[in-house]
């Protein structure tokens, strides 16, 4: 492979760590709690309807979509509705979630549970399209942006591009990994539904170069179905990033502020297209996905595990047999960008790729020192930002400067403050650079 | 109980003191060079002038300050080493002393420390001793390889001295040019450090090792060297192959000086150079150009110290003119 593609501006090569890149796919089984959170997407809550004491099935649907930025929310287990309360997330606020408590698995009607691929296209857009919203489906690599809505295509605008985005550049995570490997042709199929849906011939499956398997194994599936083909990206960070992905695979850039369909481009990631495939063919709403479970290898045992939604992260760090005691940060998703959550029991939802424990003498922050001016914080920018200059305004409540600086495009990807030799907390100081620029307006 | 903060929870290991410590190593050549030919008054100078940088850096931060310690991030010891390569082997040890505490003290400190100061602090030093003491700066004593204790001072003339003298004399009389000429080292002895001339700078090759070294562990990128000695380089050949004047003598003019001292550690100072690429390479071509006029138009024999520094000034403007472009925007 020769032709590798990648983004132009900024980047920065991470140690991967992916111990568990090769490990099979587990069940992790049924918790004998499970706490489904009403709002795993970035709309509004959906609504619930059910209520306590009601007998449920896998599949059945517990909530409501309410509104356009919001998504229809189903039973991940079998059981009966304890309590709608209200728990800490991963992000520390109280969020209402449904508790059931378990029993064994039963399916709703309609769910296809074979293990058959089916490779039937159906040719009616608008039933692949109501399957997509009625399964709740948002984009699962961490955004929670409804599907249904971005494969929508708005009238004045169209698109020349869907890129699948297999690339999981965060270290530790292996989770859509794990699923190229294993289940590369109902991906494929997924991104065929796609097309479909998008009315578009060909669909790019961008796969990072550390992953040979998966580029082997999709390549070798996409070869028996027209218009899905495989891009093999490099390895840098964030090139993952919608951003970064798009202009490494059609040049172009999203102009700022707007939408990748902006630049006539989809991107799902390969979680999500597995679920559309899940949803279209299979009947089955989103109620579980892959989770790594992985970190420092001292604290727990790296693997790959089939979750179901509103899973305790308890639950699954004593699966993988993590030392708990150890714990400094329990991370949901990657050490890059994920969320240190503020305990043990915050769900798993539809977002979640990862967990990643770090032990407690990593998790401080190290000592700040002076801004030496070495510029490696510009120089890793993949949105071509100054950090170093949004965080000495702020430092001195200079907040003027700050949208000439044009903070509010900053990703957040973190690559400025892992680079920084004197550990200034750049992202930080971007992120409050961000809420200072909204307060101006 | 589980910690929380922002992300990212991970963090490269490189930080300041390792920075300052790669730069070190890269420099360890070209210090292995000057004791070979400069003897054990070679070791005087650079540890009389390490040893005060870093003492006055101490003493300001802990009693003047009362400031935490930031003496072991080792950029002290850095300006302590480029001071002490900026000087002759001869140089008087108390001469050492003043210049370390114009560095450290005004140059660097009096401006709020490591990042905040607008000139190179080994510079600033240099050219003050440069000014205050132009005897003892201009001589320098010859070479005189692996005999570690002399310390008969035999001084000769630097490269560019001889240089400077055949352009003035040249005018006048033909002949006097060439008696100086044979005067001139050859490139092997300018590439090994056989020459007079201030003790990091005399050899060329231990200046190129140093720099890769530090291209390789990613320290500095190749912009700011490149760009500088490739814009003093153009301007010297073409002046060259113009007047066919010794004096412009491309090659010889790379290797002599301290254009590659300063080129590759002192023009790269993170603190006193551009942030962005764009900016650097405008920083780099300044100083290029600085230096060549500096050596070739005015009374001085050298001009990178001056050159540097006078670039050093612009850098505020440079940085606010040089932005990088924003993806998803168009450059204004």
């Amino acid at each position: 492979m020769c032709n590798k593609k990648t983004f132009p501006l900024g980047g920065l090569h991470l140690n991967k760590q992916k111990i568990s890149a090769l490990s099979p796919i587990q069940d992790a089984g049924i918790p004998p709690l499970v706490y489904i959170p009403v709002k795993q997407h970035i709309g509004t809550p959906a609504q619930i309807i059910v209520a306590p004491g009601d007998k449920v099935k896998i599949g059945t649907l517990l909530a409501k979509a309410n509104g356009a930025l919001s998504a229809n929310i189903h039973a991940s287990v079998a059981g009966e509705v304890k309590k709608i309360e209200e728990i800490q997330g991963e992000k520390g606020y109280f969020e209402q979630v449904i508790t059931i408590q378990t029993s064994a698995d039963e399916y709703e009607a309609e769910i296809d549970t074979s293990p058959d691929i089916n490779s039937n296209i159906p040719q009616d857009v608008e039933e692949i399209r109501q399957k997509i919203t009625a399964a709740g489906l948002v984009g699962m690599g961490g955004a929670g942006f409804p599907t249904p809505i971005k494969t929508t295509i708005p009238e004045n605008k169209s698109v020349q591009y869907l890129i699948i985005n297999g690339i999981e550049c965060e270290p530790y995570l292996t989770a859509d990994g794990a699923l190229m490997l294993e289940k590369p042709e109902q991906i494929v199929i997924g991104a065929k539904l796609l097309n479909k849906v998008l009315g578009i011939q060909n669909a790019i499956i961008a796969i990072d170069e550390n992953k040979p398997q998966a580029i082997a194994k999709i390549t070798q599936v996409t070869k028996r179905y027209v218009g899905v083909n495989v891009a093999v990206c490099k390895s840098k960070y964030p090139q993952g990033g919608e951003k970064q992905l798009i202009t490494a695979i059609t040049g172009r850039e999203v102009p700022a502020g707007k939408l990748p369909i902006d630049a006539g481009c989809v991107v799902q990631n390969v979680a999500t297209t597995y679920a559309v495939y899940e949803a279209v063919m299979k009947n089955k709403p989103l109620y579980e996905r892959i989770v790594t479970v992985s970190g420092d290898p001292s604290l727990t045992t790296a693997g790959n595990y089939l979750t179901r939604i509103g899973t305790p992260a308890e639950y699954l760090l004593d699966k993988a047999h993590t030392n708990k005691s150890q714990i400094g940060k329990l991370l949901f998703g990657g050490p890059m960008m994920g969320v240190s959550a503020v305990s043990l029991q915050a769900p798993i939802t539809k977002k979640t790729g990862g967990l990643v424990v770090i032990d407690t003498a990593s998790s401080l922050r190290q000592d700040e020192t002076c801004c030496i001016r070495c510029g490696k914080c510009a120089e890793v920018c993949p949105m071509g930002l100054m950090p170093f200059a949004i965080a000495s305004n702020l430092r001195r409540n200079n907040t003027a400067p700050l949208k000439a600086l044009h903070v509010a495009d900053c990703i957040e990807c973190g690559a400025c403050s892992y680079i920084c030799p004197a550990k200034v907390p750049l992202v930080d100081y971007c992120k409050l650079g961000k809420y200072e620029v909204n307060k101006q307006k | 109980m589980l910690k929380i903060s922002s992300s990212p929870h991970i963090n490269s290991s490189v930080t300041t003191q390792s920075l300052m410590r790669d730069v070190l190593i890269a420099l360890t050549p070209a210090m292995l060079v000057a004791l070979m030919m400069f003897g054990i008054n070679a070791l005087r100078v650079i540890l009389t002038s390490v040893a005060a940088c870093v003492m006055f850096e101490y003493l300001i931060t802990h009693y003047l300050l009362k400031a935490k310690n930031t003496t072991t991030d080792l950029s002290a010891v850095i300006t302590g080493v480029l001071l002490g390569f900026n000087l002759p082997s001869s140089m008087p040890s108390w001469m050492i002393i003043v210049g370390a505490f114009v560095s450290i003290g005004i140059a660097k400190m009096a401006f709020g420390g490591l990042g905040k100061n607008i000139f190179n602090p080994a510079l600033a030093g240099r050219v003050f001793l440069f000014i205050s003491f132009p005897v003892q700066m201009t001589q320098w004593p010859k070479p005189d390889f692996l005999n570690f204790l002399n310390t008969d001072i035999v001084t000769s003339a630097t490269t560019l001295g001889i240089l400077k003298q055949i352009d003035v004399s040249s005018s006048a009389s033909i002949k006097a040019s060439q008696v100086s000429l044979t005067e001139l080292p050859n490139y092997w002895q300018m590439l090994l450090g056989d020459t007079g001339g201030s003790l990091g700078e005399v050899s060329a090759l231990a200046l190129f090792i140093g720099l890769l070294y530090m291209l390789w562990r990613r320290v500095i990128t190749w912009h700011i060297p490149f760009y500088y000695v490739a814009t003093f380089f153009m301007l010297t050949a073409i002046t060259w192959f113009n007047t066919d004047n010794v004096h412009f003598e491309p090659v010889t003019n790379l290797l002599s000086g301290g254009l590659l001292l300063g080129a590759f550690f002192m023009a790269t100072d993170y603190v006193t150079s551009p942030m962005t690429r764009q900016g650097q390479i405008i920083f780099a071509v300044g100083c290029g150009i600085l230096t060549y006029i500096i050596r070739f138009y005015s009374a001085y024999p050298e001009g990178v110290s001056f050159a540097i520094l006078i670039m050093n000034a612009f850098v505020p403007l440079i940085d606010k003119f040089t932005p990088q472009r924003v993806y998803g925007r168009k450059r204004k």
